[in-house]
């Protein structure tokens, strides 16, 4: 059965994921960040900076620079809500979680629930061309951690 | 399926192109499409994305199936009928490519798989032994990545100069700055007949002549224009000019250099294997006489005899016409998406001046989110850099939306687009109209 496709666009781009893209959350520049990163998707010109202090291994605050599509600025959004005042580790396994989703696996129930608003972005799943739009911000994640275990 | 007569012009203030106007019959032309009658996500497809490829008409997917079907053997080498008939297929073809562009000559033409390989084959088996250190290479600021990439690895071998021709802010070249940025160093000038983003049509004939007044050879990216503008390459005296099959009605995979006899002759080969041999030694090897010197290896015989049938389809129509056809349609979608308000169109507003290729941004909404939402209403666009990403930065857009016609758009699907529009800006909440 075809879904309606207004249906199918309200799938996608969920109430949520409208607002986070109109209002989207820690848009600040920090001071002396921890950890600065940048990411881009060339193919469609999604871009983001993303800057942690911590406090320890703890993320004590978060900034996101950024400007593309909807579906990648809502992302970084929550990702900063999401991560806020977590620890690294936790940081990581979260963006496990919603790459696995992404890319279409199933989760543990366990796995699911760790995922709070992230859930909002499951529609885009459906549509592969997307799903880098999503996962920009993750990306971005895994590089700055990763640079800043192996300065 | 609607007649041509039936089509009625709906909004009389809009120089709708009527189809009295157009110079063939373009509901039969869409019946020749088999892929125009399906649907996406349950509505029809209205497909804008011909700067990206072209649809193919039955005669096409046709000549492709009966190769394989009665015809299929390798070419030139073979002394059996089915070779014979490849053969003879595969070097029509080629015949059919020459009369097209206004080739002199067949010796002129050489297959390659697109575009793209046919700009490489000039850097590399030209450039390479015409441009040394110091010397300078012209481009312009619109260029496709295919016009671009090649000269910069040339350039960065050789320590040669890139030097861009740059646009102003209607997207046409400037050439009030060619004379600064062309001189004695300059070796090959390469430029865009139409560009894929801004539509603009380049004189290529008068930069021809200033090329060559500087000692330099002019390449013309013709990816865009011939499929779209009636042009002759002997008339234009352009020194290569390079296009693919699958922007004009043909098959993915085949791609037309063209160059001066009297330049391929004196050049070095590019690929080498079989096909492009004369007589092959352990340590040493001759070279076949054009084309087939630029032709190693078997090549890509059914979708060359296949794009030989879309060349046969354009002819029919006329590439005036075609032209005719798509000025009439460019004008009216330039009007109507500027009636939509909050809409930023790049390139020459004036549709004398651009191919049917519109890039545009809209009511703040990223054209990757336009692009999605349209495809829910059925219409096919292209969003993101469109291979141009210096051209993108120039233009200060992180991203565009394209919507780009052929032969077999009509004003209807114009409308489609622009209610699609509509639905995005209230969907996204910008529904400010600015009139």
């Amino acid at each position: 059965m075809i879904k309606g496709s207004d249906d199918a666009l309200d799938e996608l781009y969920r109430e949520d994921i409208l607002y986070h893209s109109k209002n989207p959350r820690y848009r600040r520049q920090l001071k002396e960040p921890d950890i600065l990163t940048a990411g881009y998707n060339p193919l469609c010109g999604d871009e983001i900076t993303l800057q942690m202090k911590l406090d320890g291994d703890i993320i004590k605050e978060i900034g996101v620079i950024g400007r593309g599509c909807s579906i990648s600025q809502a992302s970084s959004s929550i990702l900063a809500e999401q991560l806020s005042g977590k620890k690294i580790k936790e940081a990581e396994a979260l963006s496990e979680i919603f790459k696995k989703m992404m890319h279409g696996e199933e989760l543990k129930k366990e796995e699911f629930d760790k995922l709070g608003e992230l859930e909002v972005l499951s529609g885009v799943k459906k549509y592969p061309v997307r799903i880098k739009c999503a996962l920009l911000a993750w990306t971005t994640l895994d590089e700055g951690i990763k640079s800043y275990k192996v300065p | 399926m609607k007649t041509s007569k039936e089509l009625r012009c709906i909004d009389e203030s809009k120089q709708k192109p009527e189809c009295d106007e157009c110079p063939f019959d373009v509901m039969k032309i869409r019946n020749d499409f088999p892929i125009l009658s399906r649907m996406v996500h349950g509505k029809p497809l209205v497909y804008l994305d011909n700067a990206a490829t072209s649809q193919k008409p039955k005669s096409v997917i046709e000549a492709l199936v009966e190769y394989y079907c009665k015809s299929n053997a390798n070419v030139h080498r073979g002394i059996h009928t089915l070779a014979e008939e490849a053969t003879e297929g595969y070097e029509n073809s080629r015949k059919k490519v020459a009369n097209f562009i206004g080739a002199k000559s067949t010796s002129s033409v050489i297959f390659t798989r697109n575009t793209t390989e046919a700009i490489n084959l000039v850097a590399y088996a030209w450039g390479r032994n015409h441009v040394s250190k110091g010397d300078e290479i012209l481009l312009t600021e619109m260029e496709h990545h295919s016009n671009l990439i090649p000269w910069q690895l040339l350039a960065k071998e050789k320590e040669a100069r890139l030097r861009f021709i740059p646009i102003d802010e209607n997207g046409y070249l400037n050439l009030d700055e060619l004379d600064s940025l062309i001189s004695e160093k300059t070796k090959i000038v390469s430029v865009t007949q139409m560009s894929n983003v801004l539509g603009t049509i380049n004189p290529v004939k008068e930069l021809a002549k200033v090329a060559h007044s500087q000692g330099a050879r002019l390449l013309v990216d013709g990816a865009q224009s011939v499929p779209h503008l009636p042009l002759s390459a002997e008339d234009l005296d352009c020194d290569f000019l390079a296009f693919s099959s699958h922007k004009m009605l043909g098959p993915t995979g085949v791609g037309v250099l063209y160059g001066k006899e009297s330049i391929l002759d004196k050049m070095a080969p590019f690929l080498g294997g079989g096909e492009m041999i004369r007589e092959v030694h352990y340590d040493r090897a001759t070279w076949n006489e054009l084309p087939w010197k630029f032709e190693a290896g078997t090549p890509n015989i059914a979708d060359v005899i296949a794009f030989g049938a879309a060349i046969d389809y354009l002819s029919e129509l006329g590439m005036t016409n075609v032209r005719t056809h798509e000025v009439g349609l460019t004008r009216y979608a330039l009007e109507v998406l500027q009636d939509l308000g909050d809409i930023k169109i790049y390139g020459p507003l004036k549709a004398e001046d651009r191919g049917g290729v519109v890039a545009f941004n809209f009511a703040d909404i990223h054209p990757h989110d336009l692009g999605t939402v349209l495809d829910h209403e059925g219409v096919a666009i292209r969003a993101g850099h469109h291979c141009a990403q210096p051209l993108m930065r120039r233009l200060g857009a992180v991203a565009t939306a394209r919507a780009s016609f052929y032969i077999y758009n009509i004003p209807e699907e114009i409308e489609t687009l622009s209610e699609a529009l509509k639905k995005a800006r209230k969907f996204f909440g910008n529904d400010q109209r600015i009139r």
